[in-house]
């Protein structure tokens, strides 16, 4: 059983606190993802948790086992780096059984664990190449097959998949995810991409300047945002904002307006408001649909982008904000049309103006 | 647009330039095997002359037969092939372990011990030589026939001072920093210790630094003079550039200082000529990463 937990984990370089005091509890056998934008520290944490960096303050355990002091091979880990750091000078077959002979184990041992992986990973015609005979997504493939001869009870991801190119990195987010499956592994999984963190995740750690933001399901996390930052980093095209005032407070339900949109009751979920507090209302693209006449928010047409299957609307609302509707058809709007826009009030998210 | 006789002739100037600059370099080396041929008298005659370069006159290897009578060429050779062959391996394994601490381990002191090692590539060796000197004379030495004092008149003293130095540590440092760190974080979360990481991942990708480190090293210590002249007394133990001093004792005979200068120059060019590849590559690699 891998179950992996973070107590308050810290990290600082002198005066620098780069991991702020972070808790996470990844169940066994769980994908989860830490998502962020760059700097947040998301890859130290992962890093953290490989025995790579030291550990400032706090705990982190592995197979209900303390591994703060432990070196990274004792952690019962396996790393999959972003530049795939397979070994030049050794080929695909030497590669992939690094980790066999640094243990020591019998030449028979090693060559079935190398097919089991070479099949498993579909790479059995490249395994007397060299790193520099193959292409990005098989050397991908290459420290992936590292990773797993060894049996380890816990994978570790760096953004496995931003040097390759589009296609290929949905090719291989699948095999990842299938790959889950089937070992039925502890993963943990760094990257800056939502869509790979919605797809892949059982479990998504949102991160910012070394905090945890939110931790939750990729549906948690999509229909409940804990807060503006959650709010906009999930989902895409990002979601919507609107200044509002808050004009009435009923129980969990508060009513709010703006000048360009009509009085509406939106729940306030767990945040707690007054009358005439300004508050931020939060609209997915996706949630808007054109409104027969008037509708609950009108503007002018800014520019439309039309992707076949949906078209992207920029409005430019009545208060002069903007704002984006992803509508699920292709329609053709003239700039400066006039459009009014509804939603459903209970999509809609209510949070503090900051 | 360029016609193709311009672009044959910038082509032929090129090679002109180049072929001249060559010459210029092969010159001392044409003369000195030349000279080695020729008897005493002509070589000076032609030194003035373009005959210098020619094998021309009266040419035969009596030179290379008396050089053999004066001094005891063999002996020379292989005592500096030995020490030099020796110091270079030892250097490349001291030196490049050295390096690979300085840049892949973290360790308290680390900067200020690599910055004081670095200090050391001002100190001229003449400054160190005397205290070298006196410690030489009174280490201890545990051999076959138990302990004694003194490591003068060996090999040893002429090895041992030489094998680690901050310029081959230097160069080491430099070549491992631009390795990419996640080959060794790799490494080590697969399960490598230290020594295996050293042994199986930085080595192995090494060749260039070490044909060079070897290269340079292989130069300084066949170059070795004022030292194994300090701590040698015995014709034994003494390296092909004491060996010189043979030649201008009593009667100067120039054709057998240059019979036996083509003979010591010989391993120096085989050498170079078999890491040159390497070497080559080495220095066009730091060139595009400086």
């Amino acid at each position: 059983m891998a179950r992996i937990q973070l107590k308050d984990l810290r990290k600082s370089y002198g005066n620098a606190h780069v991991i702020k005091g972070v808790d996470i509890d990844i169940e066994d056998g769980e994908f989860c993802v830490f998502v962020g934008p760059s700097g947040c520290g998301k890859s130290t944490l992962l890093r953290m948790i490989a025995g790579l960096e030291d550990i400032t303050s706090g705990s982190l355990t592995i197979a209900e086992r303390r591994v703060n002091d432990l070196p990274p091979a004792q952690r019962g880990v396996a790393m999959v780096f972003q530049s795939y750091a397979i070994f030049p000078h050794m080929t695909v077959r030497e590669n992939v059984a690094f980790g066999l002979t640094i243990a020591g184990a019998s030449k028979a041992e090693k060559a079935a664990k190398v097919a089991e992986a070479a099949r498993i990973l579909q790479m059995e015609h490249l395994l007397d190449r060299r790193p520099s005979q193959l292409s990005g997504g098989q050397r991908q493939r290459v420290a992936i097959g590292r990773a797993i001869v060894r049996q380890p009870k816990v994978f570790l991801f760096d953004e496995p998949l931003s040097n390759l190119d589009a296609a290929l990195r949905m090719d291989m987010r699948m095999e990842i995810g299938k790959l889950h499956k089937a070992l039925g592994a502890t993963m943990i999984y760094v990257t800056h991409d939502q869509v790979e963190a919605m797809t892949l995740a059982d479990k998504i750690v949102v991160l910012k300047d070394g905090q945890v933001m939110q931790i939750g399901t990729p549906m948690e996390l999509y229909q409940n945002p804990a807060n503006l930052f959650v709010a906009g980093f999930l989902g895409a095209p990002s979601m919507n904002f609107l200044k509002v005032t808050v004009q009435a407070v009923n129980g969990n339900t508060a009513l709010v307006s703006n000048a360009a949109l009509d009085p509406v009751e939106v729940s306030t979920r767990s945040a707690s408001f007054k009358a005439g507090d300004a508050a931020i209302l939060g609209l997915r693209p996706q949630y808007l649909s054109i409104a027969e006449a008037p509708g609950r928010l009108q503007g002018t047409v800014a520019l439309t982008e039309r992707l076949g299957a949906e078209t992207m609307v920029e409005v430019k609302l009545k208060d002069d904000s903007s704002l984006i509707a992803a509508l699920p058809q292709d329609v053709v709007f003239p700039v400066g049309a006039q459009v009014a826009f509804d939603f459903a009030a209970d999509k809609a998210h209510l949070f503090a103006a900051p | 647009m360029i016609s193709a006789d311009t672009q044959g002739l910038r082509l032929a100037t090129r090679y002109a330039v180049l072929v001249l600059i060559a010459l210029i370099f092969v010159f001392p080396l044409v003369f000195m095997v030349m000279s080695s041929l020729k008897p005493d008298q002509q070589l000076l005659q032609d030194s003035g002359s373009l005959r210098a370069f020619l094998p021309v006159g009266d040419i035969s290897l009596d030179n290379y037969a008396a050089a053999f009578q004066r001094a005891p060429v063999w002996t020379f050779v292989f005592n500096s092939v030995l020490i030099t062959g020796v110091t270079v391996v030892l250097s490349l394994v001291v030196c490049s372990a050295a390096g690979f601490a300085f840049v892949f381990v973290r360790w308290k002191g680390r900067e200020t011990l690599l910055a004081i090692l670095l200090a050391t590539l001002i100190l001229p060796f003449e400054t160190i030589a005397i205290p070298l000197l006196l410690m030489a004379a009174n280490l201890p030495w545990l051999g076959l026939d138990g302990i004694s004092w003194g490591w003068m008149n060996s090999y040893r003293i002429q090895i041992v001072p030489f094998i680690a130095d901050g310029l081959t540590v230097f160069l080491f440092v430099q070549y491992f920093k631009d390795l990419p760190g996640e080959l060794i974080e790799a490494a080590r979360v697969e399960g490598a210790s230290w020594a295996q990481i050293y042994r199986k991942v930085v080595m192995p990708l090494s060749g260039p630094i070490l044909a060079t480190a070897a290269i340079l090293k292989f130069l300084v210590m066949y170059n070795q003079y004022l030292w194994p002249l300090m701590v040698t007394q015995e014709e034994g133990y003494r390296p092909v550039m004491v060996g010189l001093q043979y030649f201008f004792q009593l009667n100067v005979a120039w054709g057998e200082v240059m019979a036996y200068l083509s003979l010591i120059t010989v391993p120096v060019l085989a050498f170079y000529l078999y890491l040159q590849k390497s070497f080559i590559a080495s220095i066009a690699s730091t060139g595009v990463k400086g």
